[in-house]
């Protein structure tokens, strides 16, 4: 193994020197990747959105026989033209571009917002909801083959008081005071190991991400070690 | 008129999804469907609008010579090299029928080698600074505090081969405190009754702020009353 004669490689390589610069300070070369990164993103899901939702949900449904070469068995099928409406919302959503007509885009955003309020309200309620409190009604004493289980007993009381006492925390309707304080300071003490597993999670996840930079520098770039 | 379309809309968009889910059957079951389809169009056009804007932004940058502008001529020229790529396929194996992703395609090469590298890269550079920041914010200035530092602490041993190698001299009778296992236990017990917490919480807020769209009583994303566009 040698380093890598392939110019993709190199340009990968500097890209992610130049994001790591930042740790000295910022810099030329970091603003450069930065800017980059803006630009090649938004055009990225761009393509990605009108290639895999816009062309076989939007023009293949409006007008089949343009997408013949491209899809097939969707150019057979008869247009429907129900699909003007979100053409004509799609359009007026870009009309935000313009100083006069923005005004119009509210109509798009509407939409939006109707479809979004309207999914979320009966999904949140079903399955964040409903199906959380559910899953905290659980037998407190637990019962593994047969015999009395102390670790399952003490960690289905954790979990229905851990719920309980962490929604009596975010109650504050009511003074935090007396029991219902020392089950709010309870529910403090629960969230707090969320929130640090969650952090512990998070950082795992950032070096895993750096792990892999140093392999496509080490490994795919440099050839120093074998990916 | 301005105002009380884009209320109307809402109004009828929110509450034809909700019956879709009580009453799965025409008119309602398809409407919800198609509703949901045009939904994804939409957000389509969003994403070429926040092309056009960033477009706008940047060209504007480059025209009035704002400062740094020379690294705004970077993004239109990432902006456009990427679209250009991706909008035509170029030197896609199957020409325009080949699917969008496929090895060998420009922009599959645009995405591996310049895409990715700059996003997880960015993205790991947060690794340095959440470290630097927790080192700040995380002293054991409380019990609370004390807490979270000691969860955290057990899941990131737990999930390192150093976590194993520390606890590993423990009993069998004691293999509970052994640091992997506890970092499971963590994850599975206490955090996830907290996380349940949390859900509830949220999943109330969503519901309510939902209803408050749905009906009109929230109207902040319509703009301003005085607001001509």
């Amino acid at each position: 193994m040698g380093i890598s004669g392939d110019i993709w490689v190199w340009i990968g390589a500097f890209l992610t020197f130049s994001i790591m610069s930042f740790l000295y300070k910022d810099n030329p070369f970091y603003k450069f990747a930065e800017h980059l990164f803006v630009g090649v993103s938004a055009a990225y899901w761009m393509c990605m959105g009108i290639w895999q939702t816009l062309v076989p949900n939007l023009i293949a449904k409006l007008h089949p026989p343009v997408v013949s070469e491209i899809l097939p068995a969707a150019s057979t099928k008869p247009a429907e033209y129900s699909y003007i409406i979100p053409l004509v919302l799609g359009i007026m959503f870009l009309m935000r571009l313009s100083p006069k007509g923005a005004w119009i885009s509210r109509w798009a955003l509407a939409f939006i917002v109707g479809t979004t309020a309207g999914s979320y309200l009966t999904r949140y309620l079903r399955s964040d909801f409903l199906g959380q409190i559910q899953y905290s009604i659980i037998p407190l004493i637990s019962i593994e083959d047969g015999s009395f289980s102390f670790v399952g007993t003490i960690s289905n009381i954790i979990i229905f008081l851990g719920v309980f006492c962490g929604l009596i925390y975010f109650f504050f309707s009511k003074e935090h005071k007396g029991t219902f304080g020392v089950a709010s300071k309870v529910g403090i003490y629960i969230l707090m190991i969320t929130f640090g597993a969650g952090f512990g999670y998070t950082v795992m996840a950032r070096i895993s991400l750096l792990v892999g930079r140093m392999q496509f520098i080490f490994g795919d770039w440099l050839g120093i070690i074998s990916r | 008129m301005r105002r009380q379309v884009p209320l109307a809309i809402t109004f009828i968009v929110g509450w034809t999804l909700i019956i879709a889910v009580f009453i799965p059957h025409p008119p309602f079951g398809q409407l919800g469907e198609n509703f949901t389809t045009y939904f994804d169009i939409i957000a389509v056009f969003a994403f070429i609008l926040g092309g056009g804007n960033l477009i706008r932004v940047h060209g504007n940058k480059v025209y009035k010579k704002r400062q740094d502008w020379p690294y705004s001529i970077v993004t239109i020229l990432g902006f456009v090299v990427v679209l250009i790529a991706g909008l035509f396929k170029i030197g896609n194996p199957d020409g325009l029928s080949g699917d969008l992703t496929q090895p060998g395609s420009l922009f599959q090469d645009l995405y591996t080698y310049i895409f990715a590298p700059l996003q997880a890269t960015m993205f790991s550079l947060l690794a340095f600074f959440v470290a630097s920041a927790s080192y700040r914010a995380f002293r054991a200035k409380n019990k609370e505090a004390t807490v979270l530092l000691v969860a955290a602490f057990i899941i990131l041993l737990g999930r390192t081969p150093i976590g194993g190698y520390l606890t590993f001299w423990l009993p069998e009778s004691l293999s509970f405190f052994h640091i992997p296992n506890l970092a499971y236990w963590i994850m599975t017990i206490p955090n996830l009754a907290g996380q349940r917490a949390i859900l509830i919480g949220i999943s109330l807020g969503v519901i309510a702020m939902s209803l408050r769209l749905i009906l009109g009583i929230e109207r902040s994303y319509l703009g301003g009353e005085g607001e001509r566009s």
